[in-house]
């Protein structure tokens, strides 16, 4: 019965998924004149060439991260949207690493990107600590903490370790030591693909197969019950919203060394964002990460061939992504089908002699 | 007989979370009747009463109103058909006057603006008519809980109630409050209306109600003229057995002190002493009983000892530690398990599979952590365990905890309590609301737990099971021990009662006895 429950909650992401690109079409077919070639670069598009397909594994390494990120800290039900800014401030650390420190090849980036990563822990925890201490709501914090994050980094690059020869607004080139080698041949993928498999299965154990995750989870579904289980829930509190941190942290220090030779954002990437998106599709699960990063990095990708070969703008993809949200997030979606499960179930149970209500 | 007024047939009710509050229940009443309807808590009345009033719809089912098939979707479709609701919690805006709040939602207007004159005037109208007399002026929040309670009935009377529901209305009531609210139903009856009375108290329903519907488990139990049954009769029918059970136990032998509390008081959220200096203690080998009406310091007294609540003054010692400031973790270390008075809030993360419920006070232990990882393999052996030791009914320890019923809810909450090898078992409410099957088991349970030398500090609002269980009581009024009888046995109901409504206390010679110094 468990079961069956479990194929409905796949099936209610999937008809959203499903509607949410119906009305897609629905679009496209209005916008375009040449509806089937703006279809087919924005379907198949992502997978038509070498290149396209790096692309779309370019994009979902850093959406792995976030996504982790914000699914390690929404299961312990802390609205931490602080991974947007610890994924600056890790990237901003790992380039200082990266420009002003000489070490030797394969150790340069290690260390960076472990710089990277305490660097976004520090960062995304502060909000936890205040809610613990204080009562300050994580969500409003770490809000708020990310435009902290992102003009003190820009003070940093700025005043630090911007590059007065490049023509734009960009840092000092990363020592060669400190760049991450590509993965593939064509493509700009690099071992940072590898860094975010293992990523995923050490969240993935860290969730479900420790002490830990199993005490972010109990915090995370029933506070109350975890308070008097005995679980300390305002330590489970801060390090969820810390490991959440280091993610973030982590993918924005392997993104930087991994895709650029400089530092050059000069606004939030917006990766953390997209975590969330990531992180509700994969309903807070570690495991379903990489899948819905996958699906949000061919979506974008596709959205962005469309935009650039045809004349359907680009925007329209944000369109499907609203719709999906929303879907996906509504509890009452196909709520009367579920419903009926749980009847059937329950009246099921009662013909077990002695089970459920006599 | 008089014509049905309204009748309820075949209802089914299923909760999301797969809870069967109603199975083919119905009940109908007649024009000009006061209706009782009682049953135990969790015997599924509020839950025909919310279908009724349109707040949740039946899977199955239909009702009848004068002998006509009708629908109510919402509680305003339930208006129109001249059903009215008094809801146990007050719905009302407590910054706005009697009178407005009367009209709202379909005010008299001048222009775009309130008709307060108006208001005023059909609020006095509508008061004197039914003899509900409150002053239409005055701000709600300044009024009392009766007066308040008025307001909802007559709020439900302008919108034209022929049928009027309430639920548990003496609840918040004082005796005298509760007598002039039955003057007044009685009065509402004469002048043609049909009241629905949602009680457990019998004695209430003898006083009040013309017939009664008995409801258990969700089943209709059956109608009667309440001058036709006794109140022995009609809770038979309620609890579903003739006598209370019996709990098969020897005597005790007290030795030891595990619990020890001296002096304690404690203030709860509205800093008010819920808890007036009282101090008793708890032996190895011992089952001590709480009696009291529920409210009198019980939960604050529960919640100090487990540390989840604090205290101002005094001591609490366990096995000799004094917990002061000591975690719940520290404190369950000392071999404190407790079974909380409310099973979904504490007692289990209902989203969870009862595995993981059932390993949550020892998921740090040594035996199902290595270094790094769980020990799968040692946390599904001992969930097999305890599924078939406390014959837990579930398709497999994978299953979501929130899917069981009540009673099996509670098996997994004693199940992973008990199993931590207790000293001191802090039982509160432990068989509220579930089926009699698990009731024994929990009740034995805690006697072999007692026999093999653990202290139980029982807590129940059920005076049955105090009886039953204890082998010595205390008993709770206002916060402070109003009498220890150290043997059961050497004490009756009816004096019992005495002691719990504060009518009679004994001197602080008899009580500090319950310190055993």
């Amino acid at each position: 019965m468990n079961s069956r429950r479990r194929i409905l909650e796949v099936m209610r992401t999937v008809l959203a998924i499903a509607i949410a690109l119906g009305l897609a079409l629905v679009a496209v077919f209005f916008v375009s004149k040449n509806p089937g070639e703006a279809l087919s670069y924005f379907l198949i598009g992502p997978v038509n060439s070498v290149r396209h397909v790096g692309n779309v594994i370019e994009l979902m390494i850093p959406l792995v991260f976030t996504g982790l990120s914000v699914a390690v800290m929404f299961s312990a039900k802390q609205f931490n949207l602080g991974s947007e800014g610890g994924f600056f401030i890790g990237a901003i650390t790992a380039s200082a690493i990266a420009i002003k420190l000489g070490l030797p090849p394969i150790f340069h980036p290690i260390v960076a990107i472990g710089a990277g990563g305490l660097a976004g822990m520090i960062f995304c925890g502060i909000p936890g600590i205040l809610k613990v201490k204080w009562g300050s709501s994580e969500l409003v914090s770490s809000l708020m903490f990310n435009y902290i994050a992102l003009f003190f980094g820009l003070w940093l690059i700025n005043y630090f370790l911007r590059d007065v020869n490049a023509g734009a607004m960009v840092s000092y080139s990363f020592s060669k030591s400190a760049l991450l080698p590509k993965l593939f041949a064509g493509t700009r993928v690099s071992v940072g693909f590898i860094a975010a498999v293992a990523f995923v299965v050490l969240s993935v154990l860290l969730m479900f197969r420790t002490r830990w995750g199993y005490q972010i989870r109990v915090t995370g579904v029933n506070g109350n019950f975890a308070r008097y289980s005995g679980i300390g829930t305002g330590r489970v509190v801060i390090y969820s919203q810390l490991i959440g941190g280091l993610l973030a942290g982590i993918g924005g220090s392997i993104e930087t060394l991994g895709m650029y030779t400089r530092f050059s954002w000069q606004s939030l990437p917006g990766y953390g964002m997209d975590g969330v998106i990531v992180a509700i599709l994969a309903r807070n699960n570690p495991l379903y990460v990489p899948v819905a990063a996958f699906f949000l990095a061919y979506l974008r990708i596709g959205a962005d061939l469309m935009s650039r070969y045809s004349d359907v703008p680009n925007e329209l993809v944000a369109l499907i992504q609203g719709v999906m949200i929303i879907l996906i997030a509504a509890s009452s979606f196909l709520s009367k089908y579920r419903h009926r499960l749980v009847y059937e179930e329950a009246t099921r149970l009662e013909a077990i002699p002695g089970g459920g209500l006599k | 007989m008089p014509a049905e007024l309204l009748r309820m047939e075949g209802i089914t009710k299923v909760y999301p979370n797969g809870i069967v509050a109603n199975k083919n229940a119905g009940f109908s009443v007649i024009k000009g009747e006061i209706h009782g309807l009682v049953g135990e808590n969790g015997a599924g009345k509020s839950t025909l009463m919310k279908i009724l009033f349109g707040l949740i719809q039946p899977e199955e089912g239909r009702i009848l109103l004068e002998d006509k098939e009708i629908r109510i979707p919402s509680p305003s479709a339930a208006i129109a058909h001249g059903i009215g609701m008094v809801h146990q919690h007050f719905m009302l805006v407590p910054s706005l006057t009697v009178a407005e709040n009367l009209v709202m939602g379909i005010e008299p207007r001048k222009g775009i603006l309130l008709d307060r004159a108006k208001a005023n005037r059909e609020a006095d109208e509508l008061s004197r008519k039914y003899n509900l007399v409150v002053d239409p002026k005055m701000v709600v929040r300044d009024l009392s809980v009766g007066m308040k309670q008025k307001i909802e009935i007559l709020k439900a009377l302008f919108r034209g109630a022929r049928i009027l529901i309430l639920d548990e209305p003496t609840a918040v009531l004082t005796p005298q409050e509760t007598e002039e609210l039955f003057g007044e139903l009685k009065l509402l009856r004469d002048q043609g209306n049909t009241i629905i009375f949602i009680s457990h108290k019998l004695g209430e329903i003898k006083e009040l109600c013309d017939r009664v519907t008995v409801m258990r488990n969700g089943c209709h139990q059956g109608t009667f003229a309440v001058a036709d049954v006794t109140e022995q009769q009609i809770s038979r029918l309620m609890v579903g057995r003739d006598v209370i059970l019996e709990v098969q136990k020897g005597a005790p032998a007290p030795e030891g002190t595990v619990l020890d509390v001296r002096d304690l008081t404690i203030l709860n959220r509205f800093g008010k002493r819920a808890i007036n200096g009282i101090s008793f203690s708890v032996r190895r080998g011992e089952i001590l009983g709480v009696a009291g009406v529920e409210g009198n310091g019980q939960r604050e007294l529960v919640e100090a000892i487990t540390g989840l609540g604090t205290w101002l003054a005094g001591k609490i010692r366990i096995g000799g530690r004094d917990i002061q400031g000591q975690s719940i973790k520290e404190i369950r270390e000392l071999g404190v398990c407790h079974i909380p008075e409310d099973r979904m809030t504490y007692g289990c993360a209902s989203a969870l599979s009862v595995e993981m419920n059932l390993l949550s006070c020892e998921h740090d232990s040594k035996a199902y952590n290595g270094a790094i990882f769980t020990r799968t393999r040692a946390i599904r052996a001992n969930s097999a365990r305890l599924v078939s030791e406390y014959g837990i009914k579930c398709s497999s320890p994978a299953q979501e905890v929130g899917m069981l019923s009540g009673g099996n809810i509670q098996k997994v909450v004693v199940a992973r309590e008990f199993s931590s090898e207790p000293s001191l078992i802090v039982a509160d409410q432990p068989t509220r609301g579930i089926d009699v099957g698990a009731t024994e088991f929990i009740r034995k349970r805690l006697v072999e737990l007692r026999d093999a030398g653990a202290a139980v500090l029982l807590v129940s609002a059920d005076l049955n099971e105090v009886m039953e269980l204890s082998d010595s009581l205390i008993v709770f009024y206002g916060g402070e021990i109003r009498a220890y009888i150290p043997d059961v046995h050497g004490i009756t109901d009816e004096e019992l009662g005495l002691y719990m409504l504060g009518l009679k206390r004994q001197g602080d010679e008899e009580t500090r006895r319950a310190c055993h110094e």
